[in-house]
This record gives structure tokens, sequence and C-alpha cells, in this order.
């Protein structure tokens, strides 16, 4: 079947097709200059960080071979051929395992609930003073913008080594994370229950407790499971500056070369995080599903 | 207002069986679960050793720290804690990029609609969740053995942490692209690798761009922390004065990475409204 395709006069293409070829040669232009941009700055950062392509490439056979040699023995047997002996700590390594989880647990539920009763006095819709919310807010961010690890550092020398430093450097850089998540889904809120409760003379305190808890609670639950899961891989590094868990021995089989602790201890952690993740999301699931069928 | 009257209360609970008589599992449902959540914090507070003794102990400790942090004050170690900080921000940018140019085309390998084949893709996803269920600061260690102590370590240690995050990332960006825009380039006669070129990349790439630079941001704070281990950067620094009790240099090299991730967060949350407009914002 012909079709009729309409053909603009001469004149007009070449005006349109002028616009066009501009159109693209000032795109190319800028997508040029920002990628000249891109690799000065690439440059300029691989001279800052001491980049070495020389060490990278004679040295990459070790990284590859660290791999090998963590999966055999001291006999040079491959560790799979004796679980054993390739597993010989199994009682301590699972004992510090649940101390790395207790540690996130305690730590992710005491940061939630001092996060719970911050973020309604942070929230634009429900803080009942405005000087208070200025300083909440920033009070969170300090929280969440040092790392977790740097607390536990200042809290190992003030409480001593082991576990409660890690617990409470943990709950500190959760009450920002959370407090901030949490926060975000108080503004959003339906403000109508809020004004019901209200208008039968209710104070603050009731006005949150029996018009914003409830549609919030869900949400909630769902930011702290999933921040527990995050805390759980951050447990498992606090013991590299003496805050408890499983740590402390990796960090010692790495710098001492045990290397089919190495293994083992890394793939307990591997293990541990990936059921965590999963019965996080189960739960979560459950949570959401009820959510739905109410 | 007066309560209710008792024929009233009768009425309703005919009416509404239930909200009144609510079967006893679903009654103490809550009730149990915050009994249980309770018991095993109480548990973690004998197992992780607590003590009131020591918690006022540490407290009163902590509180001398914060006196003797105040003023901030670098002494004479300001162009060190300066050149720790670019170098810092070098590992991050360089970290990155290299985990997001290795990421591209393993996640082409990972998503559903480019491998059809679940055998091939399995594997792919499994070994992206392993990398990515080690920490940065354990794969700091491990190339501290393989090239030795300094920044170089660190930026290799953050390339392969964000390669499994951007790994996963970037594929299902790959999934949820429009089937349509591909089937076009088809249709006109391209092969396969036309169709990545002109049909997925077009609509992938603006959303990819965020997430690079979205976790450019949370490396900053990363790439503060790995120098705790000996991966060079400001932690370097930081971990040194803290062991050594400098508490005013300690609180200055804390503002300062404070207001460079606050800075790297200004920029890049610009840089992201330039690239993909306020619709995706991560």
């Amino acid at each position: 079947m012909p079709v009729a395709i309409s053909i603009l006069p001469e004149q007009q293409l070449a005006a349109l097709s002028r616009t066009y070829r501009e159109a693209v040669a000032r795109k190319r232009l800028r997508a040029t200059v920002a990628a000249a941009v891109f690799f000065a700055a690439l440059v300029i950062a691989a001279i800052g960080a001491e980049v070495n392509l020389k060490t990278f490439f004679t040295y990459f056979g070790n990284f590859v071979s660290y791999f090998d040699r963590i999966f055999r023995l001291e006999s040079g047997a491959r560790v799979w051929t004796d679980v054993g002996e390739w597993f010989w700590g199994w009682k301590k390594w699972l004992s510090l395992l649940g101390e790395t989880i207790l540690i996130s647990y305690v730590g992710t539920l005491s940061g939630a609930i001092l996060a719970f009763g911050l973020n309604f006095l942070a929230a634009k819709n429900t803080a009942p003073v405005a000087w208070l919310r200025f300083a909440v807010m920033r009070f969170m961010e300090f929280c969440r913008t040092v790392p977790d690890i740097v607390f536990a550092l200042i809290f190992v020398i003030a409480f001593g080594l082991g576990p409660m430093a890690g617990v409470l450097a943990i709950a500190i850089h959760c009450v920002g994370a959370l407090g901030k998540q949490y926060l975000e889904i108080v503004e959003n809120v339906d403000m109508k229950p809020v004004e019901g409760v209200r208008a039968t003379g209710a104070g603050w305190m009731s006005c949150m407790r029996f018009a914003v808890v409830p549609q919030v609670a869900a949400g909630f639950a769902g930011y702290t499971l999933l921040r527990f899961e995050i805390n759980v891989r951050g447990a498992s590094v606090m013991g590299f500056v003496g805050a408890g868990g499983i740590g402390q021995e990796l960090i010692v089989a790495i710098r001492k070369f045990y290397y089919s602790d190495v293994s083992a201890i890394l793939l307990l952690i591997i293990v541990t995080v990936f059921m965590i993740d999963i019965g996080t999301g189960w739960v979560r699931g459950r949570l959401f599903g009820a959510d739905r069928r109410r | 207002m007066t309560g209710l009257q008792s024929h009233d209360r009768d009425e309703l609970k005919a009416r509404y069986p239930h909200v009144f008589d609510r079967p006893l599992s679903s009654r103490l449902a809550v009730p149990v679960v915050i009994a249980c959540a309770a018991g095993l914090f109480l548990f973690g507070l004998v197992a992780l050793e607590f003590s009131p003794a020591r918690m006022l102990a540490g407290l009163s400790q902590l509180g001398w720290f914060i006196l003797l942090m105040i003023p901030p004050d670098p002494g004479s170690s300001l162009p060190t804690y300066l050149a720790a900080m670019g170098e810092t921000l070098s590992i991050a940018l360089l970290g990155t990029t290299l985990a997001a140019v290795f990421a591209l085309p393993v996640s082409l390998l990972a998503a559903r609609n480019i491998v059809p084949s679940n055998i091939f893709r399995f594997p792919v996803r499994r070994f992206l969740d392993s990398v990515r269920g080690v920490d940065t600061l354990i794969w700091a260690l491990v190339w501290i053995n393989v090239v030795g102590l300094g920044p170089f370590a660190g930026v290799l240690a953050i390339a392969v942490s964000d390669f499994g995050s951007f790994g996963k990332l970037f594929s299902e960006a790959f999934e949820t692209a429009d089937r349509n825009q591909v089937e076009g380039i088809r249709a006109s006669g391209g092969n396969a690798l036309h169709e990545i070129r002109f049909g997925l990349l077009p609509q992938v790439l603006p959303v990819i761009a965020g997430q690079v630079l979205y976790f450019f941001e949370s490396n900053t704070r990363s790439a503060t922390i790995i120098g705790i281990v000996g991966a060079g950067g400001i932690g370097l620094q930081l971990a040194e004065q803290i062991r050594v009790l400098e508490w005013q240099k300690v609180s200055f090299l804390i503002l300062m990475i404070l207001v460079a991730v606050a800075a790297i967060d200004w920029i890049s949350g610009k840089l992201r409204f330039a690239i993909i407009g306020r619709r995706a914002v991560v």
C-alpha cells in the first residue's frame, strides 16, 4: 500500500534542520564540557589518593590469590574437605555473632525509642514550639552525620572496652537516622484526625497518642526493622575498635593472616546478614499485609 | 454528656460483634509482642554487661571530654587536616566512579529483561549480594593486605563494596525500563547492541546518574571512617587524635567532617536536580 509522505518545501526544511543541528551541537558541547570537568576532577582525585596503577597491577595477583589462600587450610588442603577443622572455633564465633545481633537489637531499640520521643517535637505539623523544633533537628543531623564507628571510638575510651560502647554508638546514630525517617512519615499524616481529637479538648500528648500514632505505627515499624538490618552489618565491624561483637575476631584473623579463619568468619557474617535480611523482610511483609487487610 | 446507657451498650454489642468480641489471639498479639521485645531488651542489657555504675562513670567521663573539646582547635596541623580532607574526597570520587564503571556491564547480566535465563542470572545476583554483605571496612582491611596501607586501598575498598550495591540498583533500573522503545529500535532494524544503546540507555542513564551522585554523597561519609583501619583520609587523623586524647583537635576534625558532608550534600543535590529534574529524586 503506497503511503503519502508529505515533504516540506526546501526553505522550511532548511530552517528546521538548521535549528535541529544547532540544538544537537549545543547539547554535545554541554556534554563535552561536563565530561572534561569530570575527568579533570578524576585526575586530581587520582593524584590526591596516591593511585598507583603499577602497584595495583603488580599486586593484583595477590588479591586473587588472597581468595585462594583464605579457602585453604594450614595443611594446604581446600577448606571444605575438612569442615570441622575449618570451623574449629564455631562455639566462640557463634556466641560472638549472637552478641553482634544483640548489640544491634539493643542499640536499634533504644535509638528507636528516643527517636520516637523526639520526632514529634521536630515534625513541621506537630512541633509544639519553634525553637525546640530547630534544636531537635540540629541534634538529629549531628547524630546521623557523625559515623557510628567514630562514636564507638570515643565511647570505648569513656565507657571502657566491650559491647556497651558499641550499643551506645549504634543507639546514637540510630536516633539521627530513624528520627529523620520517622519525621518524614509524621509530616505526611492526615491532619483531620488531629483536629478531631483537639476539638474534644485534648492536650498535645493525647493528640499525638490518639490521632498521629495510629496512622504512623506501621511505617515506623518498617523503617525500624530496616535499620536493625543495617545495624547488624554495622555491629559486625564494631569490634575493629574494641566495641564488642565478631569484629574483634575478624580483625585479628585478617591482621595475623589466619587465612582459613577469615573465610569462616566472613561466611558466618554473610549468612547471618542474609538470614536477618530474609527474616525482617518476612516480618515487614506481615506488617504491611495486615495493614492492607484492615 | 453522660455515659452510655447499659442497654445502648448491649445494642451496640449486638450490632458490631467484631469490635467487642475480638478473638483472644488478636487481642493478645500486641501485648505479647511488646513483652517479648522488652524481655529480649532486658536480656541484652544483662548479657552486654550494662550496669548503672558503669553508665554513670562513662557519662561523667564523656562530660569531661566534651568540656575539653571546647573550643575546637586544630593547633598547628591545619594544613595536614585539609590535605587529609582532600584525600577523603578523592577516595570517595574515585571509588564511586570505579564501582559505577565496573557495575554497569555486570548489572546488564543481572537484569531480567536482558538475560531471561534464570540459570545465568541467579549466580550473578548471589555474587552481588555476597559482595554487599561484607562491610566496607572489611574490604579495606583485605585491600590493605594487597596494596599496602594508604588511600589507594580505601579507593579499592569503596569501589568493591559499592560495586555490589550498584549492580543491584542498576539492574533494577534496567528492569523497570519501558519495553516499547526497545521494540521500536528492533522494528526499525536495530540489532541487540543498538537496542541497549538507543532503546535502554537513554531511559536508564538519568536514573543511574542520580544514584551514582547519591552514593558519592554517602561515600564521603564512608571515606571518613575507612582511615580508622589505615586506609587513608581524614579518619586516620581522627582515630589518631582520639587515641592520644587530643580532644580539641578531635572536635575540630568532627566539625570539618560535618561541614564537608553538608557541602557535598548541597552540591550533589543541585547536580541531581540538574540531571534528572524534580521527578525522580531518589
